[in-house]
């Protein structure tokens, strides 16, 4: 029993990590149909950028703050100057977010070299939490709560303002929603920044467990796109349920049969796109 | 013309330095040009490509290393594990399309790189399997040195390139090149959409599998990085700056990044720098890849 909450835990630790970075790729999709392969660069980007910031400063927060800023910054730019050229032209959009992903992965090796590092645990969070005989780390348990606030943020965000009335209103029919008078780009450009910044997040707080390395990017890739396969693309409920479902499944995987870790992670994906390929939530 | 001249008599006048560069440029033809059947001429962008190109050198590399058998016994065996893989993922992602199709097909290459990476016993894991004999000595021939080996796989990329364009000059090519412009148009027609795309990947996936049991026999080695993502993005990157439903245009463009990256090479480590920037101005300025550029401004 008691086995099974942790590994339970564990399985909702590794959601939340996936919520956080597919949820911006799906809320990206959602609204520009933009499928971004330099979304696990954003990851990357964000837990580079976050271990710089505090190994010279000192402060952990602020390299989050700088982290997220500096990456939707990043992604603001991309869809400002490239991406938005090729609006509703899905190939060549994916094509040049290929091109961004190999840049990036590149550049980072030459700043920040390949050595593997990971960020400080906030001296708050350290140490486990011990109810009963069940141990588990304090800050495993505050990545869930950040993933669920988030979780809830966007939610309210998106169905209880104007921005996120605007936002479904561009989902749903982009020229409609230029017509009345959305200023589609701006908004498009606002929610790629919202993505990367959301990726970047993800990247950070799995960065006391994970960590950064070179390739992580590419790791985190696939991850997210099987969260967003299983959940539909351009829902966030779908992104929620796709990372528990990928999260739970994953962890149990790798608990009870270890040898096959890659499959039990793809097979969900291969399950779901036989029987539904739109996914859970998604619109064909 | 000109290619062809070049491609024939280029390593009776060249060191076997850029013999062993034509020869890659040859093999990779071969690769892009079976990604062209999916992407250009089907509509189908597959970003797991380099997969069947990596399973059929691993194939290779694992009969005639671990197993010690000859060369037919390989070189088949190499082929048909592609091409059985193929016809299996076909299944998965021939109902799908456009960017589903492009993500399902980058997991499932993923989940190949993974095994390749992971089941060690068989594959090596990181080290990957060096020792696969050269062609010559695995034939049981007397020859040596790269320009034998060099007109082999010219010979290869012939019939695939016969091959290939007699299949998209049939009318099964025509029906493919319908779905791309207007799938639901075709299958009110009467044809069976889900069949021509099916075979149109597993026949790509087929292709695919003749250059990596090539390369398996040129390089001598196997490694998981044959068929990881970067490998897959180079591919699709030869087919794009190429001109996609061309077959001629991939070739170029498999003859342009890899002269690219040995000429890079000499002067810089940073590769997928310059990769991705490629990729950038080819989006940018070239969308329609060089060769379709080179013919608009001909006439």
């Amino acid at each position: 029993m008691r086995y099974f909450i942790v590994q339970t835990l564990n399985g909702l630790f590794s959601a939340a990590l996936l919520f956080l970075i597919a949820s911006g790729l799906t809320l990206a999709f959602g609204v520009m149909r933009i499928v971004n392969i330099a979304h696990g660069s954003f990851s990357m980007l964000g837990v580079y950028v976050a271990y710089t910031v505090t190994r010279q400063t000192g402060s952990l927060l602020l390299g989050v703050a700088v982290a997220l800023v500096a990456v939707a910054a990043l992604g603001f730019l991309m869809q400002r100057f490239f991406l938005r050229r090729f609006a509703s032209q899905p190939l060549a959009q994916m094509m040049m977010t290929m091109g961004f992903a190999l840049f990036f992965r590149d550049a980072a090796l030459m700043i920040w070299g390949g050595d593997p590092f990971t960020l400080t645990t906030p001296a708050a969070l350290a140490g486990s939490v011990d109810a009963g005989g069940i141990v588990f780390p304090w800050y495993r348990l505050f990545v869930i709560a950040v993933a669920a606030l988030v979780a809830v943020a966007v939610w309210a965000l998106n169905s209880h303002t104007l921005i996120g009335a605007r936002v479904r209103a561009t989902v749903d029919d982009p020229e409609m929603a230029a017509a009345t008078g959305i200023n589609v780009s701006l908004l498009s450009g606002g929610v790629f920044a919202a993505g990367a910044a959301l990726a970047a997040l993800g990247g950070v707080m799995g960065g006391p467990i994970i960590g950064g390395y070179a390739g992580m990017d590419f790791d985190l890739l696939p991850l997210a796109f099987v969260v967003v396969i299983i959940g539909g693309m351009g829902s966030l409920k779908g992104a929620l349920v796709g990372a528990l479902v990928v999260g739970m499944i994953d962890n149990y995987g790798k608990a009870l049969v270890p040898e096959l870790s890659y499959f039990t992670l793809f097979a969900p994906m291969v399950l779901m796109l036989a029987l539904k390929p739109t996914g859970l939530y998604g619109r064909a | 013309m000109l290619l062809a001249v070049v491609l024939l008599a280029g390593p009776l006048l060249m060191t076997p330095y850029w013999t062993g560069l034509l020869t890659q440029i040859v093999i990779l033809a071969i690769l892009a040009m079976s990604l062209d059947l999916l992407l250009g001429y089907t509509g189908l962008p597959s970003l797991g490509h380099a997969g069947f190109f990596g399973v059929a050198a691993y194939g290779v590399g694992i009969l005639s290393t671990t197993y010690q058998a000859d060369v037919w016994t390989s070189a088949a065996g190499g082929l048909l594990t592609g091409l059985v893989l193929a016809a299996l993922f076909g299944l998965i992602v021939s109902h799908v399309r456009d960017v589903y199709f492009l993500m399902i097909t980058l997991a499932l290459g993923m989940v190949l790189w993974g095994l390749s990476y992971r089941w060690i016993p068989m594959t090596g894991g990181d080290n990957g399997i060096s020792g696969i004999p050269r062609l010559e000595a695995h034939l049981g021939l007397p020859t040596t040195g790269p320009v034998p080996f060099y007109y082999v796989a010219l010979l290869v990329l012939a019939a695939s390139s016969v091959l290939m364009v007699l299949l998209v000059r049939s009318p099964f090519g025509l029906t493919l090149r319908g779905i791309r412009e207007n799938e639901r148009r075709m299958r009110s027609l009467g044809f069976n959409t889900w069949l021509h795309c099916y075979l149109s990947y597993v026949l790509s996936g087929a292709f695919a599998s003749v250059a990596g049991v090539m390369w398996a026999y040129y390089n001598g080695f196997v490694s998981p990085t044959y068929l990881d993502l970067t490998a897959s993005s180079e591919l699709f990157l030869m087919v794009t700056l190429g001109g996609p439903a061309t077959l001629v245009g991939p070739v170029l463009g498999a003859g342009a990044i890899v002269l690219l990256k040995n000429v890079m090479s000499a002067y810089t480590a940073r590769w997928l720098l310059v990769l991705g920037l490629v990729y950038i101005a080819t989006i940018m300025w070239a969308p329609q890849g060089i060769w379709n550029l080179g013919r608009r401004q001909s006439g």
